[in-house]
C-alpha cells in the first residue's frame, strides 16, 4: 500500500522541505532579502551568492526563500477562506434546496462569468495593493468551486439511508449536517483545494508580475520575475528560478492531491 | 382498542410534480402521483404485519410515510391513540423506527458502530456517559454481533452483519413499532434466513411490533401474523396470514398467491396478473384493479370498493376491498 502511494509521500516531502526552508529562513541565510549591495549587482552564481545577485545586488537565493514565505502563506490563506465559506454555503444550499439554493446558484453563475483579473484590479484600487486585497479578490471568486462541489455531493448524500436514519432518530439538522453529511462529502473539496492552492499561487504571481501584488521591494516570486525579465538574455536565472519554484510547488501539491484521492476514497 | 399501537385512517401520500410558471398561470392541476391513496391499517401490539404487493404499488412509500420520512398528504395517523401531526415530537419519532433495505447505504461509512449507537443513545437520554458503552454492547449482543464490533467501521462488515447493525440502531431507541422496508431483499438467501430468524427471536423475546414490507411472499408468510395486500396505493385485502393464504378473497390476492412458485414437483405456475400495473393517476373512478381483473362486472367501473369484512367468513379480521365478495 505504501509503495503504491509513493507519489503522495514524495509530494509531502518536497513541500515540507520548501516550507521548512522558508520557516527557518533567517538561520539559513545571512543576507537581507531587501538589502541592496550596489557594488555586486548582477553577479553570476558564485560561492557567496549561490544563485547570483539581481540588479540591485540582492541575493537571489535569499529572495527566493523569503518569497516562499509570502507566496505560500497567501496561497494557503486565499484557499482557506473560500474553502470554509464555499463548504458552508454548499452544505446549506444542497440540504435546503428551494429558494435559497436557487438564489445562491445564480450568484455562483454570475461569479463564474465575471473575469477574475478585472475584479482583482478593481479591488487593488479600492483596498490598495498588498496581501489583503489579493486574499479578498481570490476569496470572492474561489468559494464558488467549493460551493458547487459540496452542493452536488450533498444532493446525493442527503438521499442515502444513513441520513434518513439520522433524521428518524430525531437528531437536529445541524448535527446531521456536521456528523453525517460533512465527513462524507468533504473529501472531494479537500482534494480540489490542493490544486486550488496552485491556482491561487499562480494568481498571486501573476498579480505580482502585473505590479498589482505585494508592493516592492518585498521579496515575492511574481515581482522577482517581473523585475528580472529585463535581464533574461544575460542573467537568465534571475527571472527563471522563481518561475521554476512555482512549478515545483505546483508539482508537489498535485502529487499530494492525487495521493489524497487514493487515501480518502479507501 | 388500546392494544392498537399504530393506526392509519384514510392515509394518503401524493407526490406532486413540478409545474411550469405557464401551467400555474393557466391554473392547471399539477401532475400528481397518489403513491399511497387512502390506506386504513391498524397494527396491534406484538403482532407482525406483512405488507405485500408488486413493485410500484406504494409499499415503501407507505412505510416511509408511517415513520415520518414523508409527510402525509391527508388522512390520520396515530400512535397509541395520539394523533401525529406534520411535525413529530422526539418521542413520536422514537416510537417508530425503520430497518432499511440496502445495508450498504444505511450506515454512515465514516462513523464507528460504537459512535453511531452512542450518539443516539445519549441524544435521547437512554444512557448516561458512564453506561453508554455497556448499553451499546447489550444491543450488539441482542442482534448477535460480537461486542468488539463497537470499534469497527461499517466497511469491515458483511451485508448480513450490517443489517444486524441497522437493527441494533433501530432497537436502540426502544421503538413501539419497527418498520422493516424490504429488510432482507438485498441479502443472500442464506443470510436472509438468519436475519428472519433474528427478527423472529426479537419478536418473541421483546414482544416487538413490526410492519414487514416485502415483495417476497414466502418470507412474509414465515414471519407475519397478519398480511396486508397492497395494490396501487390501497390495501385490497388483509387478514390472518394462514387464513389469507388458504382462502384468498380478492381477485388480485388470488393471482398474486398463484404466481408464487410451489415446492411440489410437477405443479404449474398459476396465471400471473395479466398486463402491466396501470399508471398512477390523480383520480381513480371505480375499482383500481378492474382493468386486470378476470371477474370484473359493470359495477366495478363506478363503485370504489371499501375495505370491509369478508361476507360469510367466521374471521372478522379478514377484510377485503372487492364488491363481489362483500
Amino acid at each position: 500500500m505504501k509503495a503504491k502511494n509513493f507519489s503522495f509521500y514524495f509530494g509531502i516531502g518536497l513541500l515540507s522541505f520548501i516550507v521548512l526552508v522558508a520557516a527557518f529562513a533567517p538561520w539559513l541565510t545571512h543576507y537581507d532579502p531587501i538589502g541592496q549591495d550596489l557594488l555586486h549587482t548582477l553577479a553570476s552564481p558564485n560561492s557567496h551568492h549561490w544563485l547570483g545577485t539581481d540588479n540591485l545586488g540582492r541575493d537571489v537565493l535569499t529572495r527566493i526563500i523569503y518569497g516562499a514565505r509570502i507566496d505560500l502563506s497567501i496561497g494557503v490563506l486565499a484557499v482557506l477562506f473560500p474553502f470554509i465559506l464555499g463548504t458552508t454555503l454548499g452544505l446549506i444550499s444542497g440540504w435546503r434546496g428551494g429558494w435559497f439554493d436557487a438564489i445562491l446558484m445564480r450568484i455562483v453563475d454570475t461569479t463564474i462569468a465575471f473575469p477574475f483579473y478585472v475584479l482583482a484590479i478593481a479591488l487593488v484600487f479600492v483596498v490598495g495593493a498588498g496581501p489583503k486585497s489579493i486574499i479578498i479578490a481570490i476569496s470572492l471568486v474561489g468559494w464558488v468551486a467549493y460551493c458547487r462541489i459540496i452542493r452536488a455531493a450533498v444532493l446525493v448524500a442527503k438521499e442515502l439511508d444513513y441520513v434518513h436514519a439520522a433524521k428518524l432518530s430525531g437528531l437536529p439538522t445541524g448535527r446531521i449536517l456536521r456528523r453525517h453529511i460533512l465527513p462524507n462529502v468533504i473529501s472531494q473539496a479537500i482534494v480540489f483545494s490542493m490544486s486550488d492552492i496552485v491556482l491561487s499561487i499562480l494568481a498571486i504571481v501573476s498579480l505580482g508580475y502585473l505590479g498589482l501584488g505585494v508592493p516592492i521591494p518585498t521579496a515575492e516570486w511574481g515581482s522577482m520575475i517581473q523585475e528580472g525579465q529585463a535581464y533574461i538574455l544575460q542573467q537568465w536565472w534571475i527571472p527563471t528560478i522563481p518561475g521554476i519554484m512555482v512549478v515545483i510547488v505546483g508539482f508537489s501539491l498535485s502529487l499530494i492531491g492525487d495521493g489524497l484521492v487514493k487515501r480518502l476514497n479507501k | 382498542m388500546s392494544d392498537i399501537v399504530l393506526s392509519a385512517h384514510e392515509l394518503s401520500k401524493h407526490f406532486v410534480g413540478r409545474q411550469s410558471l405557464l401551467a400555474k398561470v393557466r391554473g392547471q392541476d399539477p401532475f400528481t402521483v397518489p403513491a399511497v391513496d387512502g390506506v386504513d391499517l391498524d397494527i396491534k401490539a406484538g403482532e407482525t404485519i406483512g405488507l405485500v404487493g408488486e413493485s410500484g404499488c406504494g409499499k415503501s412509500t407507505l412505510g416511509r410515510t408511517l415513520v415520518g420520512l414523508y409527510p402525509q398528504t391527508s388522512g390520520e395517523l396515530s400512535i397509541f391513540d395520539r394523533q401525529i401531526g406534520k411535525e413529530r415530537s422526539l418521542e413520536e419519532r422514537r416510537a417508530v423506527q425503520m430497518i432499511f433495505q440496502d445495508p450498504f447505504a444505511s450506515l454512515n461509512p465514516r462513523m464507528t458502530v460504537g459512535n453511531m449507537l452512542k450518539e443516539i443513545l445519549l441524544f435521547h437520554k437512554l444512557a448516561t456517559k458512564e453506561d453508554v458503552e455497556d448499553k451499546s454492547k447489550e444491543l450488539l449482543t441482542l442482534v448477535g454481533l460480537p461486542t468488539s464490533a463497537l470499534k469497527s467501521h461499517p466497511r469491515q462488515f458483511s451485508g448480513g452483519q450490517r443489517q444486524r447493525i441497522g437493527i441494533a440502531r433501530a432497537l436502540a431507541l426502544q421503538p413501539k413499532i419497527l418498520i422493516a422496508d424490504e429488510a432482507v431483499s438485498a441479502l443472500d438467501v442464506s443470510v436472509q434466513a438468519s436475519i428472519v430468524n433474528l427478527l423472529l427471536d426479537l419478536k418473541r423475546d421483546l414482544g416487538l411490533t413490526m410492519l414487514f414490507i416485502s415483495h417476497n411472499i414466502a418470507v412474509v408468510r414465515q414471519i407475519s401474523d397478519r398480511i396486508a395486500v397492497m395494490y396501487l396505493g390501497r390495501i385490497v385485502e388483509t387478514g390472518p396470514t394462514e387464513e389469507v393464504f388458504a382462502n384468498p378473497q380478492h381477485p388480485y390476492t388470488k393471482l398474486l398467491l398463484n404466481s408464487v412458485p410451489k415446492m411440489t414437483p410437477g405443479s404449474k405456475l398459476g396465471e400471473a396478473p395479466s398486463g402491466e400495473l396501470p399508471k398512477m393517476q390523480a383520480k381513480f373512478v371505480g375499482c383500481r384493479f378492474r382493468g386486470r381483473c378476470p371477474v370484473a362486472v359493470d359495477a366495478c367501473a363506478t363503485t370504489d370498493p371499501k375495505l370491509l369484512p369478508v361476507k360469510g367468513s367466521n374471521n372478522p379480521d379478514h377484510m377485503t376491498a372487492c364488491l363481489l365478495v362483500q
